[in-house]
Order: structure tokens, then sequence, then C-alpha cells
């Protein structure tokens, strides 16, 4: 889209008319705008100052920390094991996959193997929380830009899924469901049931989401050719996940550095042409296709056999056993009162999660608790495109913008 | 050793201090003065090709001499391959210089390393604090002599306490 750069323009009314002389030329200036702290779209306490000429943007300054509560500072006082109710707080929409990405950097510290089956629960749980995020991403963005029957049809079938998840681990949003070296607890043939039913419910309703979208012109109007980023510039600005791939560049963790049973399943990464909000939505409308394929080979593959490591000086004993046997329950307190001894090391540990790559670099000095443990949230990094991706858009792009990236602020400002 | 290691060992002769490689993670710690030189080198070699900032990172080592530690990390798309490159700054000299021109993303990161380390990145774009207030004076909360709870200026908010309410 071009952009004409106006600012010094000084308009007059009609110069053809003879009698414009005498009136008075219109002055025009930059108009600075605050959007947030408070704003629905802003999903979140984010606030923007916008410098707009009309009604284009010539320059946006995110403003960020207000949900900032110093998570990373809080993991150098905790034991390992204690820091995995933090992370859900960090995506609090996706929990599962916070979960998911700290347990693997902390095994990945630890040199540890998480048994077969559980690597397959893992990433049957995690697909099952990349269709949830996805989800309410497209409820979200699809309201932001003014379409509210998805959000309703989005939100039916996510409310499935988190009873499920309410099944599985007795909470809904805050899960903590993997453990450091496995998972807490395993599927139960209710829960598997369940599964199977949703997977042959869910394909017909992405098809049903993109009915309401697909051919709906404002959609397309404002999602085509919006906030337009090429290929170079997004790897230049460390992008990832759904806003890299939309412009083109073939970068899944999952394909090409992948874990857990990943490499085991067959699934292809849709990735977009034009770099643009529209390509961004194929992509993970595409994903939710892909989501469903990996859950079905998952649970097709997957065998009995213990779901936690065998490393009893660093994982938590089964629950029966910690209340009915007292070594077990010495081994529990100790595992969270002082934690197991880490090799001192330093390692860093990419996850896949459905807005990025979630990372951590965790810094050892042996003992308990992490030295230094640094979160590299995809949506803090987002935000750092946005001045440019937002550039010469029009103000009510903004908010597709925010849409797009599917930034969730407690992880931004962690 | 690993042939990316190898390759900066060769090409440096002086600056790098050390090449490490643990849990299949590839770490290079260069000197402060020739961090630039060697993040272009990265970034422009053929054979490296790091042309993603994956994020920037600092550690506080209050009982060395070169109390911080800026770590890198980078990928390269093409070749599918990770790196880390750190360098140490003392305290009394608290300044890197910035690698934004050579990656963009570079300017969030570095800013949040900023906001919680107070580690100065030279010739960076915008440096202010990005996550706690602008008019935040306590310090920089992730050195290690920073207390959990803060140095007390969280408790001169006034709240309205139970029984007003």
């Amino acid at each position: 889209m071009a952009f004409e750069d106006q600012r010094t323009t000084v308009y007059k009314i009609n110069p053809e008319h003879p009698e414009s002389e005498s009136l008075p030329t219109l002055r025009t200036e930059e108009l600075l705008l605050n959007m947030g702290p408070q704003h629905p779209s802003t999903h979140g306490v984010l606030k923007v100052i916008l410098e707009l000429e009309g009604e284009r943007l010539v320059k946006s300054t995110p403003v960020m920390g207000y949900l900032h509560r110093g998570v990373e500072k809080l993991a150098e006082d905790g034991t390992y094991h204690q820091f995995i109710p933090h992370t859900d707080r960090l995506d609090y929409v996706c929990a599962m996959y916070n979960n998911f990405a700290y347990c693997r950097a902390v095994e990945k510290l630890l040199n540890l193997q998480v048994p077969e089956r559980a690597e397959y629960l893992r990433t049957i749980v995690a697909e099952v929380q990349r269709i949830i995020g996805h989800q309410f991403w497209l409820s979200a963005q699809a309201l932001d830009i003014g379409a509210m029957t998805v959000f309703f049809y989005c939100f039916r079938d996510r409310e499935i899924l988190l009873d499920w998840f309410d099944e599985l681990c007795g909470a809904r949003l805050t899960t903590s469901w993997y453990r450091i070296g496995g998972v807490e607890r395993d599927l139960t043939p209710s829960l598997i049931d369940k599964l199977k039913q949703f997977l042959d419910y869910f394909p017909p309703k992405i098809d049903e989401y993109q009915v309401f979208l697909e051919k709906n012109r404002i959609w397309l109007g404002r999602t085509k050719g919006v906030a337009v980023i090429s290929a170079e510039d997004a790897v230049n600005f460390g992008l990832s996940g759904p806003v890299l791939r939309g412009s083109g560049v073939d970068y899944d963790l999952r394909k090409y550095e992948p874990y857990s049973a990943y490499p085991k399943c067959e699934f292809s990464v849709p990735v977009g042409k034009n770099g643009d909000t529209y390509d961004r939505y194929w992509i993970r409308i595409m994903e939710l296709y892909e989501s469903v394929k990996i859950i079905r080979q998952c649970l097709e593959q997957m065998q009995e056999g213990p779901i936690m490591a065998d490393a009893p000086s660093v994982t938590l004993p089964p629950k029966e056993r910690v209340f009915t046997n007292l070594e077990a329950m010495i081994q529990q307190f100790k595992l969270f009162s002082q934690g197991f001894d880490a090799p001192p090391g330093e390692i860093y540990c990419g996850t896949e999660a459905h807005k990025g790559e979630l990372g951590f670099h965790i810094v050892s000095t042996g003992g308990g608790k992490p030295y230094r443990l640094k979160i590299r949230a995809p949506s803090f990094i987002h935000m750092g495109a946005f001045d440019h991706m937002a550039r010469g858009y029009m103000i009510s792009d903004a908010c597709t913008i925010f849409g797009t990236y599917d930034i969730v602020m407690g992880e931004c400002d962690r | 050793m690993h042939p990316l290691l190898l390759r900066v060992q060769h090409t440096f002769s002086t600056g790098v201090t050390n090449l490490s490689e643990w849990r299949g993670d590839v770490a290079v710690t260069v000197t402060r003065d020739k961090l630039r030189e060697v993040a272009q080198f990265l970034r422009d070699d053929p054979g490296m090709d790091f042309d993603y900032i994956v994020h920037v990172s600092s550690v506080d080592w209050p009982d060395d001499e070169e109390r911080f530690e800026v770590v890198w990390e980078f990928y390269s798309i093409r070749k599918r391959q990770r790196i880390r490159l750190k360098t140490r700054v003392p305290e009394s000299d608290c300044v890197v210089d910035s690698l934004t021109d050579l990656w963009k993303g570079a300017d969030f990161m570095e800013r949040e390393v900023y906001d919680m380390m107070g580690i100065r990145f030279r010739n960076h774009p915008d440096l202010r604090r990005i996550l706690m207030p602008d008019d935040y004076t306590e310090g920089y909360p992730l050195r290690k002599d920073f207390p959990l709870r803060g140095k007390g200026w969280r408790d001169t908010f006034e709240f309205l306490d139970e029984v007003q309410r």
C-alpha cells in the first residue's frame, strides 16, 4: 500500500476557485494518540503511542510492562519444580505449551530422557493446546475486525477442549500438567474417547469458520495486503511462528529441530506467500487441520508404558505413593523445598508454541535453583516489529496487527 | 570440536576467549572490542549465515572482575544451525556495542537487557526502559544484589485500606 508523505502539505480549499485566495488555508499537523492501556483490541494492557497523519500511522511506539511481574527474578528464587506453575501465567491462554517448553529446557539441562508414552501424551496435549490457541486467536482477531459470529462458533468448540483439560488435570487454563521428566497423569479411556469424538467433530467446524470469513468482503478487505512484512525483514526482526511463515519462511522447530513425538508423525508446515494478515490467517487455519492429523497419529501409535522418567533423584514420585508411602513423601518434600542438584552449565531450548518460538535460556551453577532464567517470549519480540509493520497503514489496522501477532501481554511483559 | 567453533577459531586469532559445546549448544565468548567484528562475521560469512536473532540475555556474576555477561543467540534459517555469542563487561564501564544495525530485532531485546541488568548499548537508537516504568529509580531488578521484594518503592503507593472500602 503506497503511503504519501503529506506532512508538509498545506491544503487550500479549491485552488481553482477565484475566491480561494481570501479563504483561510487549513492548518495540518501530526496528531499524537494514546491507544490503550485499556483498549479491547490490545489483548491485555498495552499502550501504543500513535503518531498520525490524518488517519495514517506515521510512527508507533509501544509502551509495555503494565503486566510485568518479574517472573525471571522469581525463577531465581524457587526450585526448578516450583517454577512450572509460574509458566502457566506467561501466556495464560495456552498454559500447556509454556509448561512443555519449560520442562523441555530443564530436561535438556539435566540430559533427561522422557519415556515414549509420555512423549506421545505431551505431543497430543500440546496439539490440543495449539487448537485452543488458534481458536482463541481466530475469535479475537475476527472480533477486532468486526466479525462477531466467528467468535461464538470458536468459543463453542474451545469450550469442549477446555472441559477436556478440566477432566485431564483439574484446571481449564492454568494447567501445570507437564512435569520435569514426564507428565502428571495419564489419559483415561474416557478422555481418549472424548478426544476421538472431538477429532471427528472438529474438521467440519474448521470449514464452518472459513465460510464466515473467506467470502466476507470486509474480512478480505481488512486482511489482504494489510501489515505486509517481507521475508528478509521478518527474519531480521526475529519473528517466529505463523507470523514468520506467513512471509514465506519455512521455519518450524517441530519439523527442523524435532522433539517429542513429532518426528514420528507425518504433517506438513503451511507456508504463506505474501506476508500479509490474510496469509497468517490462512496458515493458522491450515495448522488446525495439521494438529488434528498429528493427534490422530499419536493416538494410533501410542503404546502402553511409563509416563515418568526413571530418575527418582529428579522426578516427582507418583501422587498415590506420596500419600501412602513415607519415603515418597520425604522425596516429594525435598524436591520442592531444596530441589535436585542440576549440573552447572548453560542451555537454550526453543519450542514451537502456537505463537512462535518460546525459548528458555537457563544458566545453572549447580544446586536446586536456576542461577538465571531468561524467557524468549514470542509476543515480546513480535512487538519489536510493530512500528515497522504498522507504518503507513490506517489507524484501524493497528488493531488488526495486534491480532495478527496473537499477542498475550502476560507473556510479553512476563 | 564443532565445525562452527573451528571456523571461528581459524578466522579470529585474537579476541576469542572461549569456545564451548555443551548439550549440543555451541557457544563463543569474545572480548568486548571484538564483539561487532565477530557478530558481523557470523551474519555475513556464507558458512555461518546467522540471519535470525533468537534472543539477547544477560547474566550477573557479582564475584567476577568482569561482572556482567551479555548473551546473544543466533539461528541460521538456511543452514539450520544455532550459535551463542557471549561477551563480558565490567561494572565500572558497563557498555557494549549494539547489534541493532545487523539484526533489527535486537532493538527491543537489548532494551530489555538494559532495563533489567543496566548494561548500556553503544549506538542503540532508542535505549530506554521497556518493562519497568520510565521514572523507575531503584536500579536494575535482575542484578543479583537487587532484593526479590524490591527496595521499598512499592510501599510508597497509597492504597485504600480495608476499613475505608
